[in-house]
């Protein structure tokens, strides 16, 4: 009876496994992985030899044989993720610089020229109108609870008017509970209940912020898109007075010859409620294509604060009134700048990013 | 909605214009978003009939056509395929005017003379099918040489296209925009003729109505109609549907939908043999409970909603045996529907609570013409004036029809219209301008609010068709509202208001302005990056940090919010470098998201139904992160962009300070952090994008080093932990300086700044502390290399001697001894 070609296969296992442990380079394992692995290997070659052998002991043998292989696979990857990441420390550490020691005059500085995002500039702009008719600037968070986002702003839950703003839900507990916000609007929630805890009341500010919609992006539409919201809670204002700041606004952003004109609206949280159309600014009001021959831009919303949200914030609207418009910063920087895709603000293409002064 | 202007003037003389009036309804808040003018610039276009195709030689799009319009064979190329010979089709003739204004005349095509068009129902404007020709021949008996308009049976009419707001639930059909326009232009509103019952039979002797839950459903008609025969509808019933964009099925459901369309009610009309003991019930569906509506879709009934608030109730109509026969007020089963067969008919017109009618209809994502009527609020007084007008109309193709005596009227809850006290100075103070009464009289009046004139005050109270208008101070705005919009918006007098309050920016948004212009004055470009973005991106810095995920994203790879500028630059980067543009330096200033499970610091606020659960959200954290992708940038250009910034915001007290962990996304072994001495604040890092990112986000050919500065916006404005040098300045002295250049053998562990610092704290006569060489080398010891400063002394009221200079050395020199560092 002759030997079964596997009889020193332990011994052959235990040798190929002390040469894998002794590779000590990435060059080396790659050199070494034929005759380790590969058809240079004993492993390969006892394959060859199993063919001589009867059905049943092949298949015995061949499993051996198939656990070995593993076994030595396994080691091999063991060891090449190990010298991978002893390569990487290596270079990492010979790529080594303490910051601290760099000398600033050594540095090389070519000329450059930044520019402003398109946003963030026309943001500036609509905030330096408003600061100039005596609005304060306030910030607001993205992530909003149903509360602040509608609520609070007279749209309860169920209400169809939620469906107007196609909100993306942030999935944190409770369904529909909180949304990255739909508006700026939620702002003025903060704002009131702040100023209502301060006993800080009045309040004359604009607050600008990222908003987010479910829409599918195209020409017009972005997913997430820039709005200013401006909120006055005051004694003794009125509806006039607020087609008074609009026209005020209108005529300091975008020149005296672009007026302003309302028309009656929907919002839940103002109650007169308006939308507000500019002056179209390519014909100037003579009728285009833009405006479908109406000579007029719809830009924004806005109305006198329903009694509902002053009651919701704890305003005593006998004592106090006010209003709220908003529009969209984006659409005035596309109506200045005449951008005719919005997807080109969040392409970042640097040849439009260096445009804008 | 679409709206005809032929329908609204038999409600109100208009003889305006359809541009005036389009004018007049926006000016309403009825925003028209198109107008059509409907068999209007037909007038030339005759029938044709085909009597020859010729193929066109060298031509396979076009052929010959010879057709005959009753003046002999006219020859006409043309390139629609979908007609053979013997259709009739509308020619236009050379000298027609088409619809928009175009012109026929003889062209001359491949050598071919044409005299004339065969036109597309879109060339005609009649709708937008351009598929080929208008074949007559499936529409009517074409008599050839007959006006198009007269074979079609058209009559010109304009269409609007009214956009109705939520606040406006009675203007969901032709009278009420009729009524808005009848008050604005003082003209009489004229109601349409109406049925009134014909039979002796009482209603109650053949059919039965009955409201199991009178919070659902606040009034249940049923009227019975006998002797009906379905069958097609007049053709001005036809048309009428036509022009609002519906189709016209028999003449018992298209009166319906007319009805509906013209007075804002819907109803529904069962086949009473369908129904068991012709009864009808309104009642909450039961768990369990199917429904197959008529578009073929069977429903799980009474299945709680993951929408908030959602109770999961819907409110069904049930027959005498108890088997649901349809959704109330949103759609109808198929067992009980109008057939061929159909000559007994229940008719159900209904009031339902308009909050379980949107709740159900968002549920089982469901929309129909009656639902959007009911979830705004239909008048719960107009069921029956809708049915007499039902009854009308259809009578016109059933002359015999039946109407039985009393139709059954069960009540459940109706909601009151609410009366409210509205002062006189109430309309001045929210317009701020008065309206003389008699204004607001005919308005409220023509509105068909009812106003009783009080000493003080009108008691107005809202009619049925407005549910919207609220009870007390909102019922008040609304109704001002009212005034305001009937008045005109355009006439109330613009007023400029002011306060003593000065507006401006508050010290961090200054900041914020101020960081951006020394960072884009320092060659920067300013990028906008997604805030949602993939897993995989968020795995590649963040893999084992909870993540703040949307539930409904738009795609996949736009589900997560970022907490990480640096990977968004990133991409944005090597997008740019693709094309061969990544010589820039991009930042972005934005806001990423913490999970609130994952900080210690989650944002806390209200928010469920009435805010009254505690939420803990996400911590927001504004960033301003910096690329600096120039050639030859890397984390030494970042350190010296960091050192300009640091400079010109004031932030002397911050060093550069290694660290042994760098954080995710920047190269391990170029990382520092930004460190306010005083405070012990982290301000940001400063360093290099980590190789291993570049890699994954451009799919791996080597590239360029690049720049980072990842700073925390949130700490940069808090003046408790970027300490800001103070406003004192010093006036340099007048006398000469003397300037000393020493060496430290510093060891490793000890910060060049910190050294600086150290050293400027030596003396007053220390004017400034600059390091100008760093030498590694064999001569020095381990762990330890030179750091060489350049050091400038002065005093304010003298020239420094070599006495005083010499004892300054001798004190920097201590001084840096006791941090471990030695003069060389």
């Amino acid at each position: 009876m002759s030997t079964s070609p596997l009889a020193h296969l332990a011994q052959q296992v235990t040798d190929l496994l002390t040469s894998i442990a002794a590779l000590s380079t990435l060059e080396e394992l790659r050199d070494a992985e034929a005759s380790l692995t590969g058809k240079r290997s004993p492993l390969a070659s006892l394959q060859k030899s199993l063919g001589a052998l009867e059905p049943e002991a092949r298949k015995a043998a061949g499993a051996e044989l198939q656990e070995a292989r593993r076994v030595v696979e396994t080691a091999l990857d063991g060891q090449r993720a190990l010298l991978a990441r002893a390569a990487r420390q290596s270079s990492l550490e010979a790529d080594r610089l303490d910051l601290g020691d760099v000398v600033v005059g050594d540095v090389r500085w070519p000329l450059s020229v930044g520019h402003p995002g398109l946003i963030s500039l026309t943001q500036r702009e609509l905030e330096d109108v408003f600061v100039g008719m005596g609005f304060t600037v306030a910030d607001g968070p993205e992530v909003e609870s149903d509360w602040y986002n509608f609520e609070a702003l007279n749209i309860p839950p169920a209400h169809p008017a939620r469906g107007l703003w196609d909100s993306f839900y942030v999935d944190l507990g409770e369904p529909e509970t909180v949304v990255l916000r739909t508006h700026t609007s939620p702002t003025q929630i903060h704002l009131m209940e702040r100023a209502v805890a301060d006993d800080s009341l009045p309040i004359h500010s604009v607050m600008p912020g990222r908003c987010f919609r479910r829409d599918t992006p195209d020409a017009s539409h972005l997913y997430s898109f820039h709005q200013i919201e401006g909120l006055v809670v005051d004694r003794g204002i009125t509806f006039g007075d607020l087609a008074g700041v609009i026209e005020t606004f209108t005529r300091a952003y975008f020149g005296p010859d672009i007026s302003s004109r309302l028309r009656p609206g929907y919002f839940p949280f103002t109650e007169p409620s308006a939308e507000f159309e500019v002056t179209c600014t390519i014909c100037r009001g003579s009728g285009c294509r833009t405006c479908s021959s109406t000579g007029w831009l719809e830009l924004g919303g806005c109305g006198m604060l329903d009694p509902a949200v002053l009651k919701a914030v704890g305003v005593d609207g006998e004592e106090w009134s006010g209003f709220a418009f908003g529009f969209g910063i984006d659409r005035c920087a596309l109506m200045r700048h005449q951008v005719s895709d919005l997807r080109a603000l969040i392409e970042n293409d640097v040849r439009f990013l260096g445009q804008f002064s | 909605m679409k709206i005809s202007l032929n329908w609204l003037r038999e409600f109100v003389e208009l003889p305006e214009s359809a541009e005036e009036l389009r004018t007049v309804l926006d000016d309403l808040g009825l925003v028209v978003e198109g107008v059509e003018h409907v068999g209007q610039g037909l007038e030339d276009v005759v029938v044709a009939r085909v009597d020859e195709i010729r193929e066109i030689e060298g031509a396979d799009r076009i052929r010959l056509v010879v057709v005959d319009a009753g003046h002999g064979p006219l020859e006409i190329v043309c390139g629609a395929s979908n007609f053979a010979v013997g259709d009739h089709v509308p020619l236009a003739p050379v000298g027609a005017v088409l619809p928009g204004g175009f012109t026929i005349s003889e062209r001359t095509v491949r050598g071919v003379v044409s005299h004339g068009m065969l036109c597309s129902p879109r060339e005609l404007e009649m709708n937008d099918d351009h598929q080929g020709l208008m074949v007559l021949d499936q529409l009517i008996e074409p008599r050839v040489g007959e006006g198009l308009v007269v074979a079609l049976k058209i009559t010109p009419d304009v269409i609007f296209d009214i956009s109705v707001e939520g606040n406006r639930p009675d203007a969901w059909c032709v009278e009420g925009v009729a009524r808005d326009l009848a008050t604005r232009l003082r003209r009489t509103l004229r109601s349409p003729t109406l049925a009134t019952t014909n039979s002796m039979t009482e209603s109650a002797s053949f059919a039965g109505a009955a409201i199991d839950d009178p919070d659902l459903c606040g009034r249940l008609t049923v009227s019975v109609l006998r002797e009906v025969k379905v069958t097609a509808s007049p053709s001005w019933v036809a048309q009428r549907l036509q022009s609002s964009g519906m189709r016209p099925i028999s003449n018992v459901v298209d009166a319906s939908n007319l009805v509906m369309l013209e007075l804002g009610q819907p109803t529904h009309p069962y086949d009473a043999a369908q129904v068991a003991q012709r009864t009808l019930r309104a009642r909450r569906a039961r768990p369990g409970e199917t429904l197959t509506t008529l578009d073929g879709v069977e429903r799980q009934l009474a299945k709680s909603g993951r929408g908030l608030g959602d109770t999961g109730e819907d409110l069904v109509i049930v027959d005498g045996d108890d088997r649901v026969l349809g959704l109330a007020g949103i759609m109808g089963g198929a067992s009980s529907e109008i057939s061929a067969s159909t000559t007994d008919v229940l008719l159900e017109a209904a009031y339902f609570d308009p909050m379980t009618i949107a709740r159900s209809s968002k549920r089982h994502a469901l929309r129909s013409e009656a639902s959007n009527r009911f979830e705004r609020g239909v008048d719960p007084q107009l069921a029956l004036r809708a049915v007499a007008r039902y009854v009308e109309i259809l009578r016109e193709s059933v002359p015999e029809l039946q109407w039985l005596a009393n139709p059954l009227d069960v009540r459940g809850t109706i909601p009151t219209p609410p009366s409210l006290e509205l002062r006189r100075s109430d309309v001045g103070r929210l317009l701020g301008v008065e309206i003389a009464i008699d204004d607001v009289l005919a308005i409220l009046g023509g509105l068909g609010f009812s106003v009783v004139q009080k000493k003080d005050y009108l008691e107005v109270t809202a009619p049925g068709s407005r549910l919207d208008v609220r009870a007390g101070s909102e019922g008040r705005a609304d109704v001002i509202e009212e005034i305001a919009r009937l008045y005109g918006y355009r006439r109330l007098p613009r007023h400029n208001p002011a306060w003593p309050e000065l507006g401006g920016l508050d010290d961090r948004q200054r900041l914020r302005r101020h960081l951006r212009e020394v960072v884009v004055d320092a060659g920067a470009l300013e990028a906008w990056t997604p805030s949602l973005g993939s897993d995989a991106d968020f795995d590649l810095l963040l893999r084992d940090q909870a993540r703040v995920r949307v539930t409904n994203p738009l795609a996949a790879d736009e589900s997560v919010l970022r907490a990480t500028q640096i990977t968004g630059l990133v991409r944005a980067w090597a997008k740019n470098y693709e094309r061969g543009l990544g010589d820039v330096i991009l930042v972005e200033f934005g806001v990423v998201f913490t999970h609130p499970g994952a900080t210690s610091d989650p944002r806390m606020t209200k928010g469920g139904v009435g805010g009254k659960l505690i939420l803990a959200l996400p911590r927001e954290n504004e960033r301003v992160t910096i690329v600096l992708a120039r050639q030859d940038d890397d984390a030494s250009s970042a350190v010296a962009l960091w050192s300009v910034v640091a400079r010109r915001l004031g932030l002397d007290d911050v060093v550069v300070r290694s660290v042994t962990e760098a954080p995710r996304g920047l190269h391990p072994t170029r990382a520092a952090a930004l460190v306010d001495r005083t405070s012990g604040a982290l301000l940001g890092h400063v360093g290099e994008v980590d190789a291993e990112l570049v890699d994954a986000v451009t799919s791996g050919s080597p590239l360029r080093r690049l720049g980072l500065i990842d700073l925390d916006f949130d700490a940069l404005a808090d003046p408790h932990q970027a300490t800001r040098a103070p406003a004192a300045v010093r006036v340099p002295s007048r006398f000469p300086s003397a300037v000393l250049d020493l060496a430290f053998v510093t060891p490793q562990r000890v910060n060049a700044g910190d050294l600086a610092h150290t050293l400027r704290q030596a003396s007053d006569l220390v004017e400034e502390v600059t390091l100008f060489d760093v030498y590694h080398g064999p001569t020095l010891a381990e762990g330890t290399r030179s750091l060489a400063f350049n050091v400038r002394l002065s005093s304010v009221d003298r020239t420094l001697n070599e006495n005083e200079v010499t004892r300054c050395r001798a004190l920097l020199i201590e001084l840096a001894g006791s941090l471990g560092a030695v003069l060389r």
